[in-house]
């Protein structure tokens, strides 16, 4: 294989995001590490440009790093910073993992890199060449709603689903009396400011007198 | 510039080294938020190897899958933040190793 | 023969049978009176139908045979249901169906006032049915049919007061004596059947003499055994305890059952099958010296006793001795005419003894005059009317009663001319004539018959009252002396039946018992026994004329013979001394087997220990050592390795997400890993 520019950028790219899903890793501060998470799907949005897959990459950078890390952060700074106790009530789940995973990457690398073979480089090979127009919006769109109609309806429905269960989920529960009243966002100090900001002025919510 | 340059097994490769990581994240991190993270570092590898191999076979379908995957990944990553808010609210924590009342 | 123009004749039984059938099914709803009415009507109506078949026996004197109905066929045994009407047959039916029916009759007064006379005049009037089918069958298990169920009517009837232990142990005696000499009795018929192959008189005898010369010494052994049964049933040496202590039945009971009718069987089966007797010279002096040597002995005993009926029961003994010993030596026809008259002065006794025993019994003014009489000495304040120490001076008072009770007292002792002298006297000379040995036995008991006699007519009789109850005592109605009378013209004549020249008895029971050269009447024996007789009451007189005697005093015999009448009153230990030798042992045989045996060790050891034991011991041990140990073990032990494994694998549930997640990946290293082998490094 000939280093190319391609190439170049393959590689920067993929340590970009091995970098960055590392560091995400080990952050402490959970907003650095939701910000480390967009690098990593940012990066990987980018490759996918160099896999012929347009469209695909501009949803990952709106769909994925766009709204679902927003979301991401508003949840975080929403619940406060992370404190962690100082013990560790599993000390060996750390080593343990290291190992395995490790042992896993092994075994990735293995089936993606090394030749099935001798005859038949499998992956190892360069993919063959595709038209133009691959992973195209069009190409997309008209897979989409053909053969793929029915998941696509059902995946609308599952948004629906998804929708009212986090309402109801995160539905502050009012049949208790005043005083064992459950806490609501207001009673918290961080958020009750925000949640005041949030509230709609009052002077939409009054009647009008006749 | 040729995308065509580079062996799929590459990106193969590169896919499962994300997912070990979002693995380790799992494995390693107590911040619940955190650990759903890691969760979708693990997706976005797996939708890594779906182009990847569509790439290869020359067929959409696999970008077609990746789609929804995203799709799936927003409203899971609704409900399950609205989840993890409402544990918060019980428990005052999103340690997860506070959570062990399953406990055998 | 079969004569169709008879078949009148089974209802000589079948009378009988519908009175009790009438009684047991209206007995309830008809009086005291009509009870009686329709057994005594049922027993008369048998006689006369026996009296038109003596008739018809005149005329065919042969005899003949009315045929029932097969009872059993069994291969090649086969006994018929039917009578057999000749000469002996048809003298005996006259006897038990006419002296039946004058008992019956006084026993309608007899037992006035009891309140179980109903099941009497039943059990009555089953006798006699039972007692005809003995006489009439013409094959021997017919007879025997006939033998047991008068055994059983005797037992039903001398325990027919069973509220008194005493009654009801006498009942158990007679049958169980009478059994042992009906096991005898049926091995003979078993004999008879393996000789002969049949057991119909009309088969058997015609073939005795050459069954005799085939197997000599059956026709011994076939007597012999017979004659057991014979001592059984008509109280001979060696069975005959039975009878004095069957004395605890009513008066008519004994007089009917114990004197007249049942007692004569043996003496009516060896006359039967006299054609066996007459092949076995043997058992022929056995047959002999046992009726003579019971005669005398219990004519002794009957001397020393003190209770009216017991000194009757002894009389009765001795005189079936004479009847015995007299069909033994082979005078068939005297034996014959000795048992009709002593059917007739014996139950003229014995009823005459119940109008005293009642007439006493009024005279006490007792509570209930129908209460069971008490036997043996009285009780404390009861006084016992049957001990004639009791009585004494009712010749004055019970006129009626005093005469017909001499007529049979003189009869029985063999006073001239009362039946009793010419039936007895013929014995004697019949007994002279064929064994002399005999002859002395037999005189002997006659002179201690008249001597008896004559202190019973003293005691009971003459003298003064000695208790107060005697001399209140009060004569009996005339349903009870009519009998008496009717019994007492009998008796006083019934020695017409066979006078010594005119043979009428004789004659007419020829073709029957075959023509025998009758003895000679002998007057000089004659004479010589009737002053024997005379002279025997003579001394009575003089001993018992002067000396009253109560329950307190000796009996005045005693000076003469001093304790020598101990063992007269005691019957010569016979009781005391069977008690020894067979009942004490046997009963103690039976307990041993009954405790030691069947208690102790089949019940207790064999069923208890071994298998009651056995069986718990291994139900024990299933049930705790296997299902509790083994099997609950097994379970126990399943469950208790269940939760140990899960007490050391609780760990695993830490309740720790990441540790969930941790085993995830294990899992999925794992199987990537076996994958990868399979596909990649298996194959080169």
């Amino acid at each position: 294989m000939s280093i190319t520019p391609t190439v170049i950028l393959f590689f920067i790219l993929a340590v970009v995001a091995v970098a960055a899903a590392i560091a995400m890793l080990r952050s402490p501060n959970a907003v650095h590490a939701a910000l480390f998470l967009v690098i990593n799907f940012t990066a990987v949005a980018i490759l996918y440009l160099l896999l012929n897959a347009p469209f695909i990459a501009m949803a990952q950078i709106t769909v994925y790093a766009g709204a679902i890390m927003v979301l991401f952060l508003f949840v975080i700074m929403m619940l406060g910073a992370e404190r962690l106790p100082l013990t560790e009530r599993l000390p060996w789940q750390r080593p343990v993992a290291l190992i395995l995973s490790l042992i896993l990457v092994a075994a990735f690398l293995f089936v993606a890199l090394v030749p099935a073979a001798p005859g038949n480089p499998g992956q190892a090979a360069a993919p063959p060449p595709v038209p133009r127009d691959f992973g195209g919006p069009l190409q997309i769109g008209s897979v989409l709603f053909s053969r793929y109609l029915f998941p696509f309806e059902l995946t609308s429905v599952l948004l629906l689903v998804a929708m009212i269960g986090a309402v109801v989920l995160t539905r502050e529960d009012r049949r208790q009396a005043t005083d064992g009243r459950r806490q609501t966002t207001e009673d918290r100090p961080q958020t009750a400011e925000l949640a005041s900001v949030l509230r709609p002025p009052s002077s939409v919510v009054t009647k009008e007198q006749p | 510039m040729n995308p065509t340059d580079i062996p799929i097994g590459y990106y193969i490769a590169l896919s499962g080294l994300l997912f070990t990581l979002g693995v380790l994240g799992v494995l390693i991190r107590r911040n619940a938020i955190i650990i759903f993270m890691a969760v979708e570092l693990m997706l976005n590898a797996a939708n890594l190897a779906f182009i990847a191999f569509a790439r290869e076979q020359g067929a959409v379908d696999g970008q077609l899958f990746v789609f929804f995957v995203i799709t799936v990944a927003a409203a899971e990553v609704a409900v399950g933040l609205a989840l993890i808010v409402a544990i918060f609210r019980t428990r005052r924590s999103i340690d997860v190793d506070e959570i062990h009342m399953m406990r055998g | 023969m079969e004569v169709q123009g008879f078949a009148y004749v089974p209802l000589i039984i079948g009378f009988p049978l519908l009175g009790l059938l009438v009684n047991i099914l209206f007995g309830d709803e008809l009086s005291e009176g009509g009870i009686g009415f329709v057994a005594c009507t049922a027993a008369a109506a048998s006689f006369v139908v026996a009296l038109l078949t003596f008739l018809a026996v005149q005329i065919h004197p042969e005899g003949f045979e009315v045929s029932l109905f097969t009872w059993i066929r069994a291969g090649d045994f086969e006994v018929p249901a039917a009578l057999l009407v000749d000469p002996l047959s048809s003298v005996m039916t006259l006897v038990v169906t006419g002296v039946g029916t004058l008992i019956h009759i006084y026993a309608v007064g007899y037992m006035r006032g009891d309140p179980r006379i109903k099941r009497f005049f039943v059990y009555m009037n089953l006798f006699l049915a039972s007692m005809l089918v003995l006489v009439l069958g013409n094959n021997f298990v017919v007879l025997f049919v006939g033998w047991e169920l008068v055994g059983l009517c005797s037992y039903l009837l001398i325990g027919f007061w069973y509220e008194k232990l005493a009654n009801a142990r006498a009942a158990m005696k007679a049958f169980v004596v009478n059994r042992i000499g009906d096991a005898g009795f049926i091995l003979g018929i078993f004999l008879i059947w393996t000789a002969f192959g049949s057991v119909l008189y009309a088969d058997v005898f015609p073939q005795v003499e050459a069954v005799n010369a085939a197997m000599p010494g059956v026709i011994t052994a076939i007597t012999l055994l017979l004659l057991i049964g014979a001592t059984g049933k008509s109280a001979q040496i060696p069975l005959f305890v039975w009878l004095p202590d069957a004395m605890a039945g009513p008066t008519p009971v004994s007089a009917l059952i114990h004197a007249a009718t049942m007692v004569t069987a043996g003496v009516y089966m060896v006359a039967r099958t006299h054609a066996l007797y007459s092949l076995a010279p043997t058992s022929q002096l056995i047959v002999g010296l046992i009726g003579a040597a019971t005669a005398l002995l219990a004519a002794t005993i009957g001397v020393g006793q003190f209770d009216i009926k017991r000194v009757l029961a002894y009389s009765t003994i001795s005189q079936l001795g004479f009847m015995i010993a007299a069909v033994g030596i082979g005078a068939y026809v005297a034996g014959m005419f000795h048992l009709v008259t002593h059917a007739f002065f014996k139950a003229l006794l014995f009823l005459s003894a119940g109008s005293v025993i009642h007439g006493v019994e009024h005279g006490e003014h007792s509570p209930s005059p129908h209460s069971p009489p008490l036997i043996g000495e009285g009780k404390g304040e009861r006084l016992d009317p049957q001990d004639m120490r009791n009585l004494g001076g009712l010749a004055g008072r019970m006129r009626t009663t005093f005469i017909v009770y001499l007529i049979g007292a003189l009869a029985l002792a063999g006073i001239f001319p009362l039946s009793g002298f010419w039936s007895k006297d013929e014995i004697l000379a019949e007994a002279l004539q064929r064994q002399p040995l005999v002859f002395a036995l037999l005189l002997s008991a006659a002179f201690f018959t008249a001597f008896y006699v004559g202190r019973q007519l003293m005691l009971v009789f003459f003298g003064r009252p000695r208790t107060a109850a005697a001399a209140h005592a009060q004569e009996s109605g005339p349903i009870m002396l009519i009998p008496l009378i009717v019994l007492a013209v009998l008796a006083f004549f019934g020695g017409a039946l066979n006078l010594p020249g005119v043979g009428a008895l004789e004659s007419f029971l020829e073709h029957t018992l075959g023509h025998e050269e009758a003895a000679e009447f002998n007057p000089l024996l004659a004479s010589m026994a009737l002053g024997l007789a005379v002279l025997g009451l003579a001394l009575a007189y003089g001993v018992y004329r002067t000396r009253p005697i109560t329950p307190r005093d000796r009996d005045p015999l005693t000076d003469w013979i001093n304790g020598a009448f101990t063992w007269l009153n005691r019957k010569w230990y016979v009781d005391e001394i069977y008690g020894a030798l067979f009942v004490r042992p046997y009963i103690w045989l039976s307990g041993w087997l009954a405790n030691a045996f069947d208690e102790r060790f089949i019940h207790d050891f064999i069923h208890d220990v071994l298998l009651t034991g056995t069986f718990v011991r291994v139900t024990r041990t299933l049930a705790q050592g296997v299902d509790l140990g083994i099997i609950d073990g097994i379970a126990n032990g399943i469950a208790r390795l269940t939760q140990a494994i899960g007490a050391r694998l609780r760990w695993v549930q830490s309740g720790y997400l990441r540790n969930y997640a941790l085993s995830l990946l294990l899992g999925v290293v794992l199987i990537v890993g076996y994958l990868l082998l399979r596909t990649r490094i298996g194959t080169p």
